[in-house]
């Protein structure tokens, strides 16, 4: 019996590796052969960005059990310190894949830094009320952005809180070599982009091997509990606040590496792109694919990705369509009557009946 | 005088949000879902509202009350359709279904009446001018706060004293104990969807002739706020929608003229992240504790 | 087979054996208060280190309340609970379960979505060293604690004969197996105290024995105290050496199931005046 399960969790987890090497290498050869056209071959990065965004949101909406509205406002805060760390050091570090790393680690320990700020006062606060602090926060963190004015020339970097609206790029009194790197509401400005297929995939690996190495460790296990039963988990001794804040953390991290990457992508960007549609454009992978199933997370982030691309033709109505599209998905797997027929259909439920 | 003139400001706004969340807090109260789709509807009566003023120019009363009755079909039909089937599901799905809801809305909205803003006529026009005009007050101010304030005390009155508010009352604490007790929880709900959409309707109207433009997008953020407004106040609670909705304007419309425009967003969301870590559940919620 | 109850000095009865020893449970005047409603009050009780206690009363008597004070799942609004000697004043539920308190609950709560074994092996993380680090890169501090975790887990599943259920889905376990692994869970956290609310509810007569005899096997295997709110009075007249009845709120009697079998104001209690008789 221990045998069977030790091998049903480790093939799960190694089929999830193996699709994503797999569609990596397929996309890879498809984009050397030519066949990926030009908008498809420009998806790649942000697919990889949003599947990690997907998966790190699974571990706080799936695994851990809570709702987060703000997930954006991660990825903004890792964009936006990436992209800082990495014009900075143009000079500096020259090698193009050193300084991607440099810039999502960079990412990510300001979002970490993010994740704890918020979560440590709302974790506290349940169900929709931590849905609309995190949506809170995450359109703060928004507006937060957009008041920044940063530049760097070989003083090193100046910064400017533009309160009043009226600052611009002038007032840092940047030297004539000295490069502006946001511009307030214009976001990011001539940023060199370095992001590439090959780093996305490293990241949707990394991501991978953290969310699900954690999730199969005590951690993961007194997280899953406190998703079952709050008032059980503490009482067999676990600190409760300390797993929400691990798992909450965790996937901020994630979300800030995955902006880092984003933001590199990108010669501009705004600070107004990582607003309360983004982190329900993720939200929507998530419950999509399968709350804590994280290839379904995968597989939705790079299906509804691409699916908008797909649906190019129609222009006008792809939004439309999109919109019924999630509606009926969401009828025909939770309206009962719906579920208990495809319930029917597969043959693997039967057999878990059966085992207990 | 100056600040007299913003907190004026301030409270019609608040009156405005005010309104939306008192619909919201009773959807949410009966429902116990987020509906994202509340912000849209409240588009929805501004374009419909919009439509009978400017292509049939019908008077404002008239449209209004058209606006009304729109949104009270519109909302019954959406619970009908969407929510209805999901109502044992798991709350993210149907949290997921009224984004679903509110996307169609809105591209519905973007596909029959374009992206551009349309400039929407104020239904009253004019100002009151007060200490030889130093202080104007515009009738649709005064207008929006009088409207609040007989939406609030009707609407309370509703809830405790007649036959479908105190259904409504016992199916937000227990459906299937309201249901034992002979009540119609299907057509309860109905009724709540259709009181918070027709109020939905009457704050797009205000909405639109405070902000005097109109777009697909125009419900998305003051639905927001609204909902961020009920949670303030205390979620299911009407008086704290009330009082949450007035705060919410009247904190935005100060904190834009003496702190920043641009962060005015930020701190009625850093109030409310205040005001929940003091009181989980709002200025005048009540915490229900978890029976073991 | 039991040893028989003693007073000792504070007024309090322990069985024999544990005269001497420091007691695992004294409650001093413990009290709630719920919106002017004393669900609780001047609750005091004394329990000996491998005693099997019985804490009884009628439907609302405040029984579980008393159980959720001393995991602190609420607050007490007054009064002292000493566990070995230790306040547990400022503690929380957590901090108590470390402290030596496990419990089960009346409405079963498990961990539904994990396995059996790992609703065990969770309620041992408190024992388990490893950081989240060592988790994540699977060092060899991940693969030692998680093998002795294991090997404990399946041990005391065997306890119940429940070793060929680990990898089945709690929720789907059938009731009584539900109840059982409730207790085996709590019994993984090493508690020096285990608290039993309702054992043996909705459990038809051969289960019911067969669980007097776990709850036995329990307190000499791990040489702990037992405490369980049961209406069952078969099982709690056989098994429990010292009993405590609350009605309204208030401790109405204390003693040996002899006693409060004949204790006039235990059958008022339960069975109401009888004022024609």
């Amino acid at each position: 019996m221990k045998q069977r399960k030790i091998s049903k969790t480790n093939v799960v987890n190694f089929s999830t590796y193996l699709g994503m090497v797999i569609f990596f290498l397929v996309m890879t050869a498809l984009s050397k052969a030519g066949v990926l056209n030009r908008s498809m071959t420009g998806l790649l990065v942000p697919i990889c960005c949003y599947m990690s965004m997907a998966v790190s949101l699974n571990l706080t909406v799936g695994i851990l059990g809570e709702l987060s509205l703000g997930h954006a406002g991660f990825m903004s805060v890792g964009a936006f310190a990436g992209v800082i760390a990495s014009q900075s050091l143009l000079d500096v570090v020259p090698s193009a894949g050193l300084r991607l790393t440099i810039a999502m680690i960079v990412g990510a320990l300001f979002a970490t830094v993010a994740g704890f700020i918020v979560g440590a006062p709302v974790l506290r606060l349940q169900g929709d009320y931590l849905a609309i602090v995190t949506l809170a926060f995450g359109e703060i963190i928004k507006e937060l952005v957009t008041c920044l004015i940063v530049g760097h020339d070989e003083n090193g970097l100046h910064i400017l809180f533009n309160l009043t609206g009226n600052k611009t790029v002038e007032d840092l009194g940047l030297s004539d070599t000295g490069i502006a790197i946001i511009k307030g509401a214009q976001g990011t400005a001539s940023v060199k982009t370095i992001a590439s297929f090959t780093a996305g995939f490293i990241l949707v690996m990394v991501t991978l091997f953290i969310v699900l190495n954690l999730k199969h460790s005590r951690a993961g296990r007194a997280i899953m509990a406190l998703r079952d039963n709050r008032i059980a988990t503490s009482s067999i001794g676990i600190n409760t606040t300390k797993y929400k804040l691990m798992a909450f953390v965790t996937s901020a991290a994630l979300a800030g590496a995955a902006g880092a990457l984003y933001g590199l992508n990108y010669s501009s960007l705004q600070a107004a792109k990582f607003n309360f549609n983004t982190s329900i454009l993720v939200l929507v992978f998530v419950v999509l694919g399968g709350l804590g199933n994280i290839w379904g997370s995968l597989v939705a982030a790079a299906a509804l990705t691409i699916l908008p691309e797909a649906l190019r033709e129609f222009a006008d109505y792809r939004m439309l369509v999109y919109a019924i599209v999630l509606i009926l998905v969401m009828l025909a797997t939770h309206n009962p009557t719906l579920q208990s027929f495809f319930a029917r259909l597969k043959p693997g439920k039967k057999e878990e009946k059966e085992a207990a | 005088m100056e600040f007299l003139s913003y907190l004026i400001s301030g409270i019609s706004l608040g009156s405005i949000y005010a309104i939306i969340a008192l619909g919201y807090t009773m959807v949410y109260g009966i429902a116990k879902m987020l509906n994202f789709a509340h912000g849209d509807i409240i588009m929805i009566g501004g374009y419909v509202s919009f439509c009978s003023m400017y292509y049939l120019n019908l008077p404002p009363i008239v449209a209004t009350l058209l606006a009304v009755i729109a949104c009270t079909v519109l909302g019954i039909v959406i619970e009908r359709l969407a929510y209805a089937p999901l109502r044992s599901a798991p709350s993210l799905a149907v949290l997921i279904t009224a984004i679903g809801v509110s996307y169609f809305l809105q591209n519905s909205a973007l596909l029959i009446w374009k992206a551009a803003a349309k400039t929407y006529p104020p239904v009253v026009a004019g100002a009151v001018q007060l200490f030889n005009g130093q202080l104007t007050i515009s009738y649709i101010s005064l207008l929006t706060i009088a409207a609040c304030i007989v939406i609030m005390l009707a609407l309370t009155t509703f809830v405790s004293k007649s036959k479908m508010g105190k259904a409504m009352r016992a199916c937000s604490e227990d459906k299937g104990a309201a249901q034992l007790m002979g009540i119609n929880v299907n057509s309860t709900i109905s009724a709540t969807f259709a009181i918070g959409s027709a109020l939905a309707a009457i704050a797009g109207v205000l909405l639109c002739s405070f902000n005097t433009s109109l777009m697909p997008t125009t419900g998305s953020m003051p639905g927001i706020k609204a909902f961020t407004a009920a949670v303030f106040g205390g979620i299911g609670s009407i008086p704290g929608a009330f009082l949450g909705g007035l705060l919410l304007g009247i904190i935005e419309a100060l904190a834009k003229a003496y702190i920043s425009t641009q962060l005015a967003n930020s701190i009625v969301f850093a109030v409310l992240i205040v005001v929940l870590l003091v009181k989980p559940a709002g200025l005048l919620g009540k915490i229900v504790p978890e029976k073991v | 087979m039991f040893g028989k109850l003693v007073p000792v000095p504070s007024g309090a009865v322990i069985p024999e054996r544990d005269i001497g020893k420091r007691p695992i449970l004294n409650c001093i005047n413990l009290g709630v208060t719920f919106g002017g409603l004393k669900a609780v009050d001047d609750f005091n009780l004394m329990i000996g280190r491998t005693e099997i206690a019985g804490l009884i009363g009628p439907n609302g008597a405040g029984k579980t309340t008393v159980f959720n004070l001393l995991t602190k799942v609420y607050q007490p609004t007054h009064g002292t609970i000493l566990l070995d000697g230790q306040d547990t004043h400022n503690m929380t539920t957590a901090q108590v379960n470390r402290a030596g308190i496990a419990r089960t609950f009346q409405n079963i709560r498990l961990f539904n979505d994990l396995t059996v074994e790992e609703n065990v092996t969770v309620a041992m993380d408190a024992q388990m060293k490893y950081s989240m680090v060592s988790g994540i890169f699977r060092l060899p501090s991940f693969w030692k604690e998680e093998k002795v975790a294991h090997e404990r887990a399946l041990e005391l599943l065997s306890l119940f004969h429940m070793q060929d259920l680990a990898n089945v889905k709690a929720g789907s376990l059938p009731y009584g197996a539900q109840r059982r692994l409730e207790i085996v869970r709590a019994l993984a956290t090493n508690p020096s105290l285990l608290l039993l609310d309702e054992p043996a509810a909705g459990m038809n007569p051969s289960e019911t024995a067969e669980l007097m005899e776990n709850i036995r096997k329990i307190r000499d295997t791990f040489q702990i105290a037992i405490m369980l709110i049961e209406h069952d009075m078969n099982l709690v007249m056989n098994i429990c050496e010292g009993i405590c009845v609350l009605n309204f709120g208030r401790v109405i009697a204390k003693g040996s199931p002899e006693e409060i079998q004949s204790n006039p104001v235990v059958i008022e209690a339960y069975l109401g005046k009888q004022k024609e008789a």
